[in-house]
């Protein structure tokens, strides 16, 4: 036993050593998108790239400038938000139904909803496209609340559901012999028992839709544009200027990067709910 | 006032019956046990009671009032579930007034009633904990605390004891009983513990693959089973059943020994004698007479204040006494057992009794 000592000690460094290249090779692309942000185009261009440079915040003031920063953003917290609060509403009681009343289908409904994740957002682009446009609603905000909550209720329904899933049935049960009818038991037992989970579900729906690009470059062009919209539009007409891109590209992710900061022990709480039962 | 009745009820899972006609009458301020191994339909007869789940057929009256097809919230009954099935969110005081929250009682009169239930139980300390925070015993209380304040027509229980340890366990069930002589309310308990049931109950139920086999005093119960089922279920250790056939109304054992019971059975064909492993004892060496058999010690449980010997009877099989705690004698000795057949049970093939003690 004693022997092993030395080897498990080894082998314990080298697992962290491990995990911290992998948490370096994952963050890197933000970290150089950052410090990229702070250079001159001169410097962003360099090869080999510059590691020490003397910062500037000429881009961001160029960029503040050129584009009305404040307009894109309020549209992707419009979107993002509108669409977490729409999925959840739809999701939360369909998880409901799902996990309490099941009947003979209800697993291949779930899974049915899953596939349609598999589908290409390009295969329906054209009828969305067209629906959007007869209906008048391409540039809308309300547009892409309706898009983005679709495209992620499968996978919201899906966690909720499993939350729910992990919740003992006898709760709900004790709720209905104490008096509580359906949604006094989903308000004042079932929600607030999954809280961890339900807000870990609806902080991936609200970081997948601000990230969200596909559909807001195709359907929308200035009035409804979100900070994906304004990304792009760095980088196509101007040619390469990495400096500018990255620092729109970090005034874009920052909001999301410091709500998921903030939010990141109420995440992994969520997502290990059924393990700390 | 709070008289149950149940009236044929069926209840069956996807086609399988579960609940296959059950007819019971529980009095005001009864405390009535359901007894049966798992899967016998006992929970599920209270969980219909309860209205968690659907009636398929027959009829469930309180106080000759139908509440077979009432919603569960307007039945007046509450349960107390196995897995406590606290409101984790809550603290205590919240778990225990969230139905008079519900039910839109005025503050003072909801405090009234938790601070009675707390005292009842012992709950005054930890009112404002949460759930994780309590063991498992006092969450137990709060579960039944969470009952008390209702004031229900009804307490249901459903196998309340079965998540905590043996000391506990006996704690609880002492507690349980004293509650009801001081709450004098009709409580109906399910469990797979006898010793629960004979202890707790005034009337036991016993059930077994969706029927009710005998009601009655838990003493009934043990001196009179009405059949095989019953006298095997009540009773710890088992009680042992040995193989015999009528033989102009006395009993011929396996092993050819005659047996003279007290009265004539007037039966034929193959039949079972019962006897409780108390009603049997060691004796140096056979008499000859019919009662006493031979056979070989083949393992000796030691509980301190009574030994339970396993004896092999060749023809017969194995036998369970019940002895003394000072028991010296080791397995796999050769020894002599007495029946006492002022005691002896006898079934017919069908399991069902046709002679008592």
């Amino acid at each position: 036993m004693a022997r092993n000592r030395p080897t498990r000690r080894l082998a314990r460094t080298l697992r962290a050593l491990a995990s911290w290249i992998v948490a370096l090779v994952v963050f890197f692309p933000i970290l150089w998108m950052l410090l990229t942000s702070f250079k001159t185009e001169l410097d962003a261009f360099s090869m080999p790239p510059h590691f020490v440079f003397s910062p500037t915040l000429e881009n961001y003031r160029e960029i503040l400038a050129r584009a009305n920063y404040l307009h894109y953003a309020w549209n992707s917290i419009v979107t993002a938000g509108g669409a977490t609060i729409l999925g959840m509403v739809v999701a939360v009681p369909a998880a409901y139904a799902f996990a309490y009343h099941p009947t003979k289908r209800t697993k291949d409904v779930l899974l049915w909803m899953l596939s349609t994740k598999m589908l290409p957002g390009v295969g329906v682009l054209v009828p969305i496209y067209l629906i959007c446009r007869d209906l008048n609603m391409l540039d809308s905000r309300l547009a892409l609340v309706i898009i983005f909550a679709l495209i992620n209720l499968p996978i919201m329904v899906w966690m909720i559901y499993t939350y729910f899933r992990d919740i003992p049935y006898d709760i709900l049960e004790a709720a209905r012999m104490d008096g509580a009818g359906t949604w006094q038991t989903m308000f004042r037992v079932l929600i607030p028992v999954s809280r961890g989970g339900l807000a870990s579900t609806a902080l991936l729906c609200l970081i997948l839709s601000w990230n969200e690009a596909f559909w807001s470059l195709n359907l929308t062009t200035s009035s409804a544009a979100p900070l994906t919209a304004l990304v792009a539009s760095f980088s196509s007409p101007e040619g390469l200027f990495w400096a500018k891109l990255s620092a729109v590209s970090t005034l874009a992710c920052a909001p999301i990067l410091v709500l998921g900061w903030l939010s990141q022990r109420q995440l992994v709480r969520g997502l290990t709910f059924g393990a700390v039962k | 006032m709070s008289r149950l009745e149940i009236r044929s009820l069926r209840k069956s899972f996807e086609g399988t019956d579960v609940i296959k006609g059950i007819d019971l009458v529980i009095e005001d301020r009864e405390f009535c046990v359901f007894l049966g191994p798992s899967g016998c339909g006992k929970s599920t007869t209270l969980r219909l009671i309860a209205g968690l789940e659907e009636v398929d057929d027959g009829q469930i009256l309180l106080d000759k009032d139908d509440i077979t097809d009432r919603a569960v919230d307007k039945r007046d009954l509450a349960m107390v579930f196995q897995s406590y099935a606290l409101y984790p969110h809550m603290t205590v005081r919240e778990n225990m007034s969230f139905a008079l929250k519900l039910a839109h009682k005025d503050q003072r009169s909801i405090d009234e009633k938790v601070a009675r239930a707390a005292k009842i139980l012992a709950l005054e300390p930890y009112l404002d904990r949460k759930p994780s925070a309590l063991s498992g015993g006092q969450r137990q209380r709060v579960a039944i605390g969470r009952a008390i304040t209702r004031e229900p027509r009804v307490f249901l229980f459903d196998e309340p004891l079965s998540n905590l340890d043996a000391a506990l366990r006996a704690q609880t069930r002492l507690e349980i009983a004293r509650l009801h002589q001081e709450l004098n309310a009709t409580m109906i308990y399910v469990t797979h513990d006898q010793v629960e049931a004979m202890t707790l109950a005034d009337r036991i139920a016993i059930f077994s693959e969706g029927r009710i086999e005998q009601v009655g005093t838990p003493l009934e119960l043990y001196r009179r089973p009405v059949n095989r089922f019953v006298a095997g279920f009540l009773g710890m250790p088992q009680m042992n059943f040995l193989a015999a056939t009528a033989v102009d109304g006395e009993l011929r054992l396996g092993n050819g020994n005659l047996l003279h019971l007290p009265t004539c059975i007037d039966a034929t064909g193959d039949l079972t004698v019962g006897v409780r492993p108390e009603h049997l004892r060691v004796c140096d060496e056979g008499d000859g007479s019919g009662e006493t058999l031979n056979g070989k010690l083949t393992v000796v449980e030691r509980l301190g204040s009574e030994t339970y010997a396993y004896v092999d009877v060749p023809q017969v099989g194995s036998i369970t006494v019940r002895a003394d705690g000072d028991f010296e004698r080791r397995a796999g000795r050769d020894i002599c057992i007495r029946l006492d057949l002022t005691h002896a049970h006898v079934f017919d093939a069908t399991g069902a009794a046709i002679h008592h003690p």
